[in-house]
């Protein structure tokens, strides 16, 4: 039986600050199969970000909590120490694309010398077999092989992303983690980046992990959608029904607001505004703001898993 | 001229001299090179375009925080490409500037009350009408009650709360025109509505002009009339909204338009069709339509020597291309 490459189970991440406990991943269940795209959607400050931080043990300082399963190949790696975990999983089986991090390439170092590191420090490669494989990252991004030997401010924002994105795919990992890729970019090359990680895709089966609230721009890569709400994924589904017809109030309401280039409709909004992540409300965290909320959204609903194989956190679907 | 406009820009430049050490000048950054349109009272705009071209310069200096090199702009038919200081001072009081990044255009040390205290003493009003305007201006933009807000600081406020109170800092001298530099791209999709209504609201209830600019072309329906398209320091093609999805007359317009997703599972099955290359520099920009070394439809020997005029192929739809040049200018 297949149990997904990635599987993630009620993986909780809570941040201590001087208001009290910020809840920002709250027990989140999911699992990811070889050669598929998630995109995990949703607003700022609903723990998406924080979700990548958990999987790939990238923790700061004021931890709260820090627990549940993350199994790689079906291995937990939960219980590895930090030594092991950065050797065994961290770039080489799961990397990174951290958002904005095109502005935080190295100013005074070459393209080449910052996409080779992994392979030298990682894989202690001698540096002409390490430049082989760079120049064949770049050659798979897209970015041409004269542009190793230059410098960070001497490229524009699709060639660094581009750059950043080599990094990330330079140990071939199975997996990686895609912190908002293209939010600061402009339209053409948005298009442009994600044509090409359509094509990584393609032709190298790896995974990835989509994080954004762009949603229109999410569908060009994900197969399966997950949203997360305050803290919790409230719907997993298949691209094909999710963008069709979500189901959870606050997925059916989020898509109402994104206006259409192709089509004419009336741009809703949602009342309210998200719960902070320290005082968070009993039952439902969206019911506050729902809709079509009843005496049960007092209680917290479970992951209810359809008929149809989606999954969704909400009593409706009981 | 159109006797209704109330902003008319004529021939407008806005360049930026790069000097060099030694040799002195080394050359202008031609941001704006030749922008022509007239906003009547009541109407909105938006300039749609990418990074670099030109867009944020062209609003800088609408708003008279840059004076341009070359070419005119009227405010009601007032000459503010000469004018002096006061008149620099009048003009400022009547056009409205609400920026991208709320925080950042939110001083952090002041709070809600100083920060809509400030413009009203520095035109001269006095204390007690000042308590008034901030108190309706907060109405309109619907920050109630008053009390939980007027004495909090912008971090203690969300995202689009502190977008209101820039709308409303905009407001309070009671402006004819608006500018406003991508007013929801830092917000949630969720809260972009709900401003973008806002806006809306007040151009109709009180006939403002808006100037909006963009990036985000699959909103522009929501909130404008008119929609200018810029690349390269010029607007290659002014349109009204529907004209222009329906009819996207520059190939740079139908790029761009071909790029933008809307949320459907279909779109991982195939790739989006991007020209070549980047936009151009605004140093040394290409000869003839800057947008040929990337056009798909170039036509050679025209494009890429002459610079194409403003044409308008279609009634109120005009394009810089040399595609349409039996239509007329």
């Amino acid at each position: 039986m297949n149990h997904g490459f990635l599987q993630v189970e009620h993986l909780r991440l809570h941040y201590r600050t001087t208001q009290g406990v910020v809840q920002a991943v709250d027990g989140v269940t999911f699992t990811l199969d070889q050669q598929q795209a998630l995109a995990v959607l949703g607003e700022s400050g609903c723990g998406k970000s924080s979700l990548a931080r958990a999987i790939l043990r990238l923790l700061p300082r004021n931890v709260a909590a820090y627990d549940g399963c993350v199994r790689v190949h079906g291995l937990d790696v939960m219980p590895f120490d930090e030594e092991r975990f950065r050797r065994a999983v961290r770039w080489s089986k799961i990397s990174i694309v951290m958002q904005a991090a095109m502005n935080a390439l190295n100013p005074v170092l070459r393209v080449a010398d910052q996409v080779i590191e992994p392979l030298l420090v990682h894989q202690g490669l001698p540096r002409e077999t390490a430049l082989v494989l760079v120049s064949d990252v770049f050659q798979l991004v897209g970015v041409p092989q004269d542009f190793m030997g230059r410098y960070a401010f001497e490229l524009s924002g699709g060639m660094r992303q581009r750059v950043v994105l080599a990094m990330a795919l330079v140990l071939k990992p199975p997996l990686v983690l895609l912190d908002e890729p293209t939010s600061a970019l402009d339209v053409l090359t948005q298009a442009n980046i994600m044509n090409v990680l359509k094509r990584i895709k393609r032709e190298t089966g790896t995974s990835f992990m989509l994080i954004t609230h762009d949603i229109a721009t999410s569908s060009e890569l994900a197969d399966r959608v997950a949203v997360m709400y305050a803290g919790h994924l409230v719907e997993i589904s298949d691209a094909t029904h999710f963008f069709g017809e979500p189901l959870h109030p606050y997925s059916q309401m989020l898509m109402a607001s994104v206006p259409r280039l192709r089509q004419e409709h009336r741009l809703e909004y949602i009342p309210g505004r998200p719960p902070s992540l320290i005082d968070l409300p009993r039952g439902c965290r969206f019911a506050p703001r729902c809709p079509k909320r009843f005496a049960k959204c007092e209680e917290d609903p479970p992951m209810i898993h359809t008929e149809d194989g989606r999954q969704v956190r909400c009593w409706l679907y009981e | 001229m159109e006797p209704s406009a109330l902003l008319s820009v004529r021939n407008l430049h806005t360049w930026y001299e790069l000097r060099q050490r030694v040799f002195g000048r080394a050359g202008y950054v031609r941001a704006v090179d030749g922008v022509t349109f007239d906003l009547a009272e009541g109407t909105a705009i938006a300039v749609v375009g990418e990074s670099g071209c030109g867009k944020s310069s062209l609003a800088k200096t609408i708003l008279g925080l840059y004076r341009p090199t070359r070419g005119e702009l009227f405010f009601q038919d007032k000459p503010i490409h000469t004018a002096n200081a006061q008149t620099l001072r009048w003009y400022r009081s009547q056009v409205g500037f609400v920026q991208q990044d709320p925080y950042g255009a939110l001083p952090p040390f002041m709070n809600v009350r100083r920060i809509l205290e400030e413009p009203l003493i520095i035109h001269g009003i006095r204390k007690a009408q000042r308590q008034e305007r901030i108190h309706e201006v907060l109405e309109e933009v619907n920050l109630v009650p008053i009390e939980d807000f007027i004495a909090k600081f912008p971090h203690m406020l969300s995202g689009g709360q502190q977008q209101r109170v820039v709308i409303a800092r905009a407001m309070l001298l009671r402006p004819k025109l608006i500018v406003a530099d991508e007013p929801v791209s830092m917000l949630d999709a969720s809260v972009r509505v709900e401003i973008l209504e806002l806006l809306r609201h007040l151009q109709s209830t009180h006939r403002l002009a808006v100037l909006y600019i963009t990036h985000d072309l699959s909103a522009v329906r929501h909130f404008s009339e008119r929609i200018f398209v810029m690349y390269g320091g010029r607007i290659v093609e002014k349109a009204l909204v529907a004209d222009l999805l329906r009819n996207p007359l520059h190939p740079y317009t139908r790029a761009l338009l071909q790029a933008i997703p809307d949320a459907d599972a279909t779109n991982v099955e195939t790739y989006r069709e991007v020209p070549p290359g980047e936009p151009p520099s605004l140093l040394h920009p290409p000869s003839g339509c800057r947008f040929h070394p990337r056009c798909p439809l170039v036509i050679s020997g025209l494009c890429d020597t002459q610079e194409p005029p403003e044409l308008e192929p279609e009634p109120l739809h005009h394009t810089l291309c040399w595609l349409y040049k039996d239509s007329k200018a």
